[in-house]
């Protein structure tokens, strides 16, 4: 039921022809100093974007200088070590982070998406407490993280749940940090899904239900993407609150989910650099640059996905 | 349609750390195959957690990492979210062992009593404090009445010529740039009891570095009118980037080496680093063999870490303390 845009009617082509004419004729009259300010304009939105590159750059470029003689195979292969940091690797710490993110993405993608179908298809704004979910819900975002890392440690590693200092715990806490997020972006994503769209599935006779999940979601799937995408990433760069919920920094075995001590890549790459012995920060700055690697792996699957599902969505 | 889609999505994103354990499992059993040393260790099996000092962490870490190639069936993990945050978990029965680069304090210990955790203090090390400062710095030795007067709460000291009998040649008009660790670091505690006579006594307007040490080095180094405090194996390392000044404590000028850590002249600042074991813990077999290896081994264990052996009299007392808690 998806609205083709592709097939204008020839007025409205026609209509569009002259409209762009019309603004044309005005943009290329401008005087000088309207082109004058146009230039500079550009200048500075380009300044702007060389700031945010720089920055960027400059972590890439220092860790590939600093970090270049030990990026190789062992940096995957091997555990941490403290007498031959010079052959020393990340695997314990990668593996955590994919078990501790691997249940962040479990976990937000039914709960962040069922609380966004929930405030954008059933609730009612008009009553007052909808309306506070929703302001409480954009607060969240915007509380500091280490904030989360004191919630999970007094009700996820203690307190009710009492699950202890493991990855399940940090995966826990950090769902409950970018689930804000999560529901914000999918709401946003629900919402662009043209009205028509759901009034067409439910005159012919389908149920609420049925239009969300059929006709809804997947308009909105690419969108919601693109929301897990950006918490996911900031999830793996979190350490503030998971060394609070208990990631440590020298764990030699292989960790699960429920029972061993873990860490994780950011945890580890901060006890490295802070060491004293120049090795140490070597490894360290390799570590950013697998950092990089495993962020970039995770995100691009998940751009694969939502192209996927935009490409189908427009056939 | 779409519920195909996303359990095959679930599918792939569960499969991944699987297939990561899969792969690290088989690899772990190769670099394992050429370890002799493992030979009549294996009836000894279990995990211990270890958190605590950011200073004593690396040592630990040395000690675990020795006692495992030993025995392949222990595990054992250590954190560092210093001495105090430490000692939070291991009163709660969080943790087994604590890394304390000072001794307990009275509320800890009694929280510790409240969960009904008796505990030993193992001294595992020597340590240092050295006061670094710039190598332009025409400083070699300083008193612990001037870094009292550096240091010291309330203290207006901005510039190198204003402390009492420095000879500070050409930096006496240079502004003085201060670095040290952050509260919950038990090398804050030690100093501030050391040379302001009274723990967690300081000037405030010094830049806090966290459990962070090396960043204390990276100041001093760029900086020709900085000093700070840090742990003996982070100004051995630094090497000729930094100057670590001999103290005089009351009896002249010491430098900070080995020797004079481990008989005792370089004093106040130098310091013991200690382990502290729970009676629970000790109930594991595996726990004591680990204490006993970390004392046994005290020589080689400080020697890849960065600290000052234990010396034969302290080894001893180590022993008897653990056999103690055994008993």
């Amino acid at each position: 039921m998806v609205i083709d845009k592709g097939k204008q009617p020839q007025r409205s082509r026609l209509a569009v022809a002259g409209a762009r004419a019309a603004t044309d004729s005005i943009f290329t009259t401008s005087s000088k100093s309207d082109r004058v300010a146009n230039v500079l304009f550009r200048a500075l939105l380009l300044l702007g974007m060389g700031f945010a590159l720089l920055g960027l750059a400059a972590i890439i470029i220092w860790s590939l200088v600093e970090g270049a003689p030990r990026l190789g195979p062992e940096l995957i292969f091997e555990g941490p070590s403290s007498i031959r940091p010079e052959s020393a690797g990340y695997r314990t710490a990668i593996l955590g982070t994919l078990w501790v993110i691997g249940g962040v993405v479990l976990f937000i993608v039914p709960v962040g998406v069922g609380a966004a179908i929930y405030l954008e298809e059933y609730a009612d704004n008009t009553r007052w407490w909808n309306r506070l979910i929703e302001v409480n819900i954009q607060n969240l975002a915007a509380v500091p993280s280490i904030v989360f890392g004191i919630l999970g440690l007094a009700f996820i590693v203690r307190g009710p749940l009492s699950l202890g200092f493991v990855a399940a715990a940090g995966s826990f806490t950090l769902s409950l940090l970018v689930l804000p997020t999560v529901i914000l972006a999918s709401r946003e994503a629900i919402k662009a899904v043209p009205n028509s769209t759901r009034l067409g599935s439910l005159g012919l006779g389908a149920s609420q239900w049925q239009t969300i999940w059929h006709h809804v979601l997947p308009g909105a799937l690419p969108g919601i993407l693109t929301g897990l995408i950006l918490s996911v990433s900031r999830a793996i760069g979190e350490a503030a609150p998971l060394l609070l919920v208990g990631a440590v920094t020298f764990v030699t075995f292989d960790p699960s989910f429920f029972e061993s001590q873990y860490s994780v890549l950011p945890v580890q790459i901060y006890n490295y650099a802070g060491r004293p012995q120049e090795e140490f920060r070597v490894l360290a700055a390799a570590g950013v640059i697998l950092m990089l690697a495993v962020l970039l792996t995770m995100n691009s699957f998940a751009i694969w996905l939502r192209n996927h599902y935009e490409n189908k969505n427009k056939r | 349609m779409i519920s195909k889609k996303w359990l095959q999505v679930a599918g792939v994103a569960v499969a991944i750390p699987f297939a990561l354990t899969a792969c690290g499992g088989g690899s772990e059993g190769g670099s394992e195959g050429g370890d002799d040393a493992s030979e009549g260790g294996s009836e000894v099996s279990g995990s211990i957690q270890i958190d605590g000092s950011s200073t004593v962490g690396p040592l630990s870490e040395v000690a675990a990492e020795l006692f495992m190639e030993q025995y392949p069936d222990v595990q054992v993990s250590v954190a560092m979210s210093g001495t105090g945050g430490g000692f939070e978990k291991f009163c709660n029965g969080e943790t087994d062992m604590n890394d304390a680069s000072r001794e307990i304090k009275d509320e800890e210990a009694t929280a510790c009593e409240g969960n009904d955790i008796a505990f030993e203090q193992v001294q595992v090390a020597n340590d240092a404090l050295g006061i670094i400062v710039n190598p332009e710095n025409p400083i070699d030795c300083i008193s612990i009445d001037q870094a009292n007067q550096i240091w010291n709460e309330g203290s207006t000291v901005a510039t190198w010529g204003e402390v009492d009998g420095l000879e500070s040649g050409d930096l006496a008009s240079e502004d003085l740039t201060l670095y040290g660790p952050g509260t919950d670091s038990g090398t804050f505690d030690y100093f501030t009891e050391a040379v302001n006579g009274e723990e967690g006594v300081i000037r405030t307007d010094y830049t806090d570095i966290g459990e962070d040490d090396q960043a204390a080095i990276v100041g001093v180094e760029g900086d020709p009118g900085a000093m700070a405090y840090v742990p003996y194996s982070y100004f051995t390392e630094a090497g000729d980037s930094v100057k670590a000044l001999q103290i005089d404590g009351g009896d002249g000028c010491v430098e900070p080496t080995l020797e004079n850590v481990q008989n005792g002249s370089y004093s106040p600042l130098g310091r013991g680093l200690f382990v502290y074991a729970s009676d629970l813990a000790l109930q594991e077999q595996v726990a004591v063999e680990f204490m006993n290896f970390y004392i046994d081994n005290s020589g080689e264990i400080t020697e890849l870490a960065g600290f000052v052996p234990l010396t034969e009299d302290q080894m001893a007392d180590a022993t008897a303390k653990i056999e103690s808690l055994t008993s």
